[in-house]
């Protein structure tokens, strides 16, 4: 029950394998990770546009048909969203989308599949998923299997470092990108455990909360990201809270990558054009 | 005597939430270990589990219900006579005094059947703080009463619209609160499970079950009871009953799970009897998931024990055998419910009912003159409507 004993708990999760600088070991499937795609895009002036879109939303051919779209506007990198029962990071946009992909029979397998059809489009796809259903399929084998289809790696919004061991070894095996988030309340220590521990980049949360657009941008990204930095990571992106051209454009200003869910999510509920929104953020993100 | 203080329990436990939460949960792990040996902490708890939670709760032995138990001797702890009408104000109280003792002003709770969502209203009502209550919009109906009594008590009760409307959502939705006010607010989780510290916290706080009881019996019987027995949902009566007699291997330690209509029809909320290790609200321990790891949905006539995970001392528990979890019918609990009311006088909580029926079976077992505590862990007066309904009156 003291802090001792939970810094000892570390071993081997946080030191193994990782800078985000090292540009993204390719996935076994040929794509290469998120660093990579990163790396291309500072060389043209901009910040990458990641962005992020539910699998088996509305189906799953619409999910890949959607993410089609999302790489026609110019997407940099695919975040697709494995559906879960109980996403706490969620706000009620996402929430919802991620609801009706279970209730329509989305099945974890379905990923793999959908990852196999955009892979071959040459942007990395990173899959964002809570932890349970990496743990229950096995981490070797989650990770064995993304590596097979071409994904790039994994954004892990419910697993610290700390924990991760098993993803970790996994990962590094099969050459993924290991993704982990960090808070505008992690103090020092955790942004150095937490940067060293990624491969890709590093995912900062512009704001204290859930995912789901906002009025503004939270003046929490910008010291966020400049505190990642000074903790040794190379790449990094900002996300929760980012939905408009303009914030776009502030986070591209100060950090690696915009990172934009909900707001897809919501143009694609509405039927709107997704290629269109895509191609206006990566605009924006042009320094 | 074995202490487990976490982050793990075995291979379980730990912390499984996003790391927005990591600093608070630091923060709290911090605070508690500071207030554990502060002798003034423990004096104001100890004086407010006297005057005003009504501490020690009795032990009272049920001679006429136990007519059905075989010849064993069933002793009742009597946490249907704490405030609030169950166990669960032992740890809000100690959650609430460290939250002061934090500087925060605002808690935050998620209730499943409304006993510890009331125990929180009640403890921020006494303390002064900002009180806002998480629960399933199912369960808001199912216990109207309760949702009454914490609007009177002065706390908000936000009905949760999401995934399956029930407890394991309103635990989602405090989770989400938490980490975008987590400022100046502190979440007072309601049982023993949960991310570090909360399991070994909550637990320690319910200790106080097990350690008067052990006394009680002791003085009651001149010996150990031959098993200890409380209902299982996600396990803080249990474990604040197990706790006091993890190092006497003479005592069985029993907890039942609710098995709702039958643990073969699938509709029950028998976590450990039927579930397998993975992470549900920040800690890894054994949960209702199908094969794809997504929860699954648990069902129980109990809204306390309706929770599809567990806390992970008991899967520890259960995994090196020093615990045996069984299942327990609603049919059987409410069997149970009634004789209890009937021979004794006593309405008991469906939760604790579940426990009731499992003694009973017990007794059988263990044969004339075997003693079995079982922790009452509430009363019944929340399920009048319940169980007038089942028993079609």
């Amino acid at each position: 029950m003291n802090s001792a004993t939970w810094e000892g708990a570390d071993g081997s999760a946080g030191g193994a394998g990782g800078s985000d600088g090292a540009g993204g070991a390719g996935g076994i499937g040929g794509v290469g990770g998120a660093g990579g795609a990163i790396a291309r895009a500072r060389a043209e002036g901009r910040a990458a546009l990641i962005a992020y879109l539910p699998c088996g939303y509305p189906s799953l051919a619409g999910s890949v048909d959607a993410c089609r779209a999302l790489i026609r506007g110019g997407a940099d990198v695919i975040e697709l969203g494995l559906p879960y029962s109980d996403p706490v990071m969620d706000g009620p946009v996402i929430g919802q989308a991620v609801t009706a992909a279970l209730a329509a029979g989305f099945r974890v397998d379905d990923l793999f599949e959908a990852v196999a059809e955009l892979a071959p489009s040459g942007r990395p796809v990173e899959v964002m998923t809570y932890y349970n259903p990496v743990f229950r399929r096995g981490d070797q084998r989650f990770a064995a299997d993304l590596a097979a289809v071409g994904g790039a790696g994994l954004i892990t919004p419910d697993l610290i470092p700390e924990e991760a061991g098993d993803w970790v070894a996994a990962a590094d095996r099969f050459g993924l990108d290991k993704i982990f988030l960090v808070a505008p309340s992690s103090p020092p220590a955790r942004l150095r455990l937490t940067a060293a521990a990624c491969r890709g980049f590093t995912y900062a949360t512009s704001t204290m909360g859930v995912t789901g657009a906002r009025q503004s941008l939270s003046e929490l990204a910008r010291p966020l990201v400049e505190r990642t930095r000074g903790a040794g990571a190379a790449n990094v992106c900002v996300g929760v809270g980012v939905s408009t051209p303009d914030q776009a454009a502030e986070v591209a200003g100060f950090a690696d990558g915009v990172i934009v869910g909900s707001a897809f999510v919501q143009r694609l509920t509405a039927g709107q054009d997704l290629e269109a929104f895509a191609a206006a953020l990566r605009e924006a993100a042009a320094r | 005597m074995t202490v487990q203080s976490g982050p793990y329990f075995g291979p379980y436990g730990g912390r499984f939430v996003p790391e927005a939460l990591i600093a608070a949960l630091d923060e709290l792990a911090e605070g508690y270990a500071a207030a554990r040996v502060d002798p003034a902490f423990a004096a104001e708890l100890e004086r407010l589990a006297t005057v005003y939670a009504g501490r020690p709760t009795p032990l009272t032995e049920a001679p006429r219900f136990a007519e059905a138990a075989g010849g064993a001797r069933v002793f009742l702890k009597r946490e249907d006579l704490a405030h609030t009408g169950s166990h669960k104000i032992n740890n809000v109280l100690g959650q609430a005094l460290l939250t002061k003792r934090l500087g925060k002003s605002r808690v935050i709770a998620e209730t499943g059947a409304g006993q510890h969502g009331v125990a929180t209203a009640t403890a921020a009502a006494l303390m002064g703080l900002d009180c806002v209550v998480y629960m399933g919009l199912e369960d808001t109906r199912r216990q109207a009463l309760n949702v009454a009594r914490m609007r009177l008590l002065g706390a908000q009760v936000v009905p949760v619209e999401t995934g399956s409307r029930t407890l394991k959502d309103a635990i989602n939705e405090a989770l989400r609160d938490w980490v975008t006010n987590v400022g100046e607010t502190n979440y007072i989780f309601g049982t023993a499970a949960g991310p570090h510290p909360f399991p070994a916290m909550v637990r320690d706080f319910q200790s106080v079950i097990g350690a008067e009881a052990r006394a009680q019996v002791l003085s009651a019987t001149g010996r150990l009871p031959r098993a200890a027995a409380a209902c299982v949902g996600g396990g803080s009566n249990s474990i604040g009953l197990f706790s006091a007699f993890l190092d006497d291997a003479a005592v069985g330690l029993y907890g039942f799970e609710a098995a709702g209509d039958g643990v073969e029809t699938g509709r029950h909320a028998a976590t450990l009897t039927a579930g397998s290790p993975g992470t549900l609200h920040g800690a890894k321990s054994y949960l209702l998931q199908d094969a794809d790891g997504q929860t699954i949905e648990s069902h129980s006539i109990s809204a306390g024990l309706d929770y599809p995970g567990v806390g992970p001392q008991h899967s520890h528990l259960k995994d090196s055998g020093r615990a045996i979890y069984r299942p327990v019918t609603d049919a059987a609990a409410m069997a149970a419910f009634l004789r209890l009311t009937r021979t004794e006088g006593i309405m008991p909580a469906i939760e604790s009912a579940h426990a009731l029926a499992g003694a009973l079976d017990l007794g059988l077992e263990l044969g004339p003159g075997a003693v079995i505590l079982v922790c009452l862990s509430g009363r019944g007066d929340k399920d009048v409507e319940t169980a007038a309904r089942w028993f079609d009156l």
